[in-house]
């Protein structure tokens, strides 16, 4: 999606969306969807005040990914499919993470997908964070396990998070409250992102290097 | 080009089996193995270092001084010796008295150890592996270097006119290779000191080894030792090998399959296509190992890992009769004459 002004300055921003949904269709993947394409938009006009954006969504879907994750945990490294991911949301200016409530907490496929990054890879990020389930007792799932989740990966998570149980996707859901909390967290999502500065993408190698100091740092310290 | 083997002395239950071997038949098996490489044409073996269960490796110079004692002209080696967890003063000592026992046919490899309970039973902390790593190291080529050592330092006691005995071999310490699988500090400590780096390379992927060899190189320069491509790199290789690619396969695969390291995870042929891992015919690992220079540059040492994961020991022994031709078969791909 791309707005250009006279200027013809365009700033590319990346919005990584993780969702952890195992069905098919699936209602988490269904709030990624409405999130995403809210963030989008919020991203683009918040733009259009301080120059032209253009948004690269990269869906992340869990399940295809799932022995992938496994093998991760197992060996220490991630590969093909699993490389890109990762590396898609670790460079990302925004990630929108949205998980099926599993046992009261966010899914296991979803806590592993962000066990596996390196340390710090989250750390100054924008996160918009949803959940789903099938009643609305859920829903501090976002409060009591998300959030604490990002807070101690470092990133930035935005005030509203988005909660969707089943009876939001009938009458007065998409349409009404759900679309507008939607809109909101999209809205402060897109604050975030205008407000933080572009971040060098680094992987853990890199900022190892980084933080070394010399040797005679080393041998000193 | 030096090519070998290297062990960590692991006791694994044949998967195939269910045996075990005792640690007196492990330890005996190590000796066997390495008089085995050296029979077959390798110009080293060596051999680990841990304190844990389910490795017998805790006493690396006793081994060595026995398979020492037993063969002629295979050099002597560790992967490795436990930087962090030993005291300097004793590795000074055992390795110097190692080299004049075999006429300076060794040398060693420092690692940090990830096993993090294994430092306290040593009084450590594995949050300080990198400072201990830095520290003692300093002061392990102080004591090879000079006598009447005055020294103060955070992880031992202080030292007061000491001087470690024996003198290393006509004055000359030994070789020292620094290995690590991640940690950069470590590939800069090799760098500034103008010592050897060894890349573990297996069970990772190729690219992050290219990474730390290029950055070891860069800074090998930069600490002025020479150009970048005449860094002292070792590389790590794990094969199996039949006469037969499906053969070495199926034969290898309940191994992989239950392996200590990386088992019950990825598939061998994913592993295989993801690490250094190979297993095929000789003519495969020749070709595969031959690759290994399209990112590391010319190196000087290539070990192979052949004994781990519960294979026995007539396994063991036949791969390295394939290893010997394989190594013959490299040398005379890299035009080099076997070392004498």
């Amino acid at each position: 999606m791309r707005l250009v002004d006279a200027s013809g300055r365009t700033a590319v921003r990346r919005l990584a969306v993780v969702t952890a949904g195992l069905s098919e269709p699936s209602s988490t993947r269904l709030l990624a969807d409405l999130l995403a394409e809210a963030s989008v938009q919020a991203l683009v006009s918040t733009g259009s005040t301080d120059g032209n954006v253009e948004v690269e969504l990269e869906m992340i879907e869990l399940r295809p990914l799932a022995h992938a994750l496994t093998d991760h945990l197992l060996t220490g490294f991630a590969t093909g499919d699993l490389a890109r991911a990762i590396d898609a949301v670790t460079s990302a200016d925004a990630v929108i993470a949205v998980t099926p409530v599993f046992s009261a907490s966010y899914s296991g496929l979803f806590k592993t997908f962000f066990d596996v990054l390196e340390q710090d890879a989250l750390a100054g990020t924008p996160v918009l964070v949803g959940a789903t389930a099938g009643t609305a007792r859920h829903s501090l799932v976002l409060e009591h396990a998300l959030r604490p989740l990002f807070s101690y990966l470092h990133a930035v998570v935005v005030p509203t998070g988005v909660f969707a149980a089943s009876e939001d996707w009938g009458t007065g859901g998409a349409d009404g409250a759900l679309r507008r909390r939607v809109e909101r967290a999209a809205g402060e999502l897109a604050a975030l992102v205008s407000a933080s500065p572009r971040r060098e993408h680094l992987d853990q190698f890199d900022r190892d290097i980084a933080t070394m100091g010399s040797f005679e740092d080393l041998l000193g310290s | 080009m030096e090519f070998g083997i290297f062990t960590v002395g692991d006791v694994t239950t044949d998967p195939t089996t269910g045996h075990t071997v005792t640690e007196h038949e492990r330890i005996k098996n190590t000796v066997a193995i390495a008089k085995k490489a050296e029979e077959v044409g390798l110009d080293v073996v060596a051999v680990g270092q841990h304190h844990n269960p389910p490795f017998v490796a805790s006493s690396p110079t006793t081994t060595m001084a026995y398979i020492g004692a037993q063969t002629e002209r295979i050099k002597l080696s560790t992967s490795t010796t436990l930087i962090t967890t030993t005291d300097p003063v004793r590795i000074a000592e055992d390795y110097a008295t190692l080299q004049h026992l075999l006429d300076g046919r060794m040398d060693l490899m420092l690692g940090r150890g990830n096993t993090g309970p294994v430092y306290p039973w040593f009084g450590k902390d594995i949050r300080d592996g990198i400072p201990l790593a830095i520290e003692n190291y300093a002061l392990l080529r102080r004591l090879w270097r000079e006598e009447n050592v005055d020294w103060e330092g955070k992880y031992r006691t202080p030292l007061q006119g000491f001087t470690s005995t024996p003198r290393p071999l006509d004055g000359q310490p030994p070789f020292v290779w620094h290995g690590s699988i991640r940690s950069p500090e470590i590939a800069e400590q090799a760098a500034y000191y103008g010592d050897g780096f060894f890349s573990n390379h297996i069970f990772w992927p190729a690219s992050h080894t290219a990474r730390m060899v290029e950055f070891y190189r860069q800074r090998f320069e930069h600490y002025g030792h020479g150009k970048a491509e005449d860094a002292i790199v070792g590389l790590g290789g794990q094969v199996y090998m039949a006469r037969t690619s499906q053969d070495a396969v199926r034969e290898f695969r309940p191994y992989f399959d239950n392996a200590p390291v990386y088992g019950h995870g990825p598939s061998l042929e994913e592993f295989t296509e993801q690490t250094p891992l190979t297993v095929g015919t000789p003519q495969q690992v020749v070709e595969r190992t031959l690759s290994f220079r399209e990112y590391a540059g010319d190196y000087q040492r290539q070990l192979f890992l052949v004994d781990h994961a519960g294979l026995p020991l007539t396994t063991v022994l036949n791969q390295l009769d394939l290893l010997g031709e394989v190594v013959a078969d490299l040398r005379k791909e890299l035009g080099e004459e076997a070392a004498a």
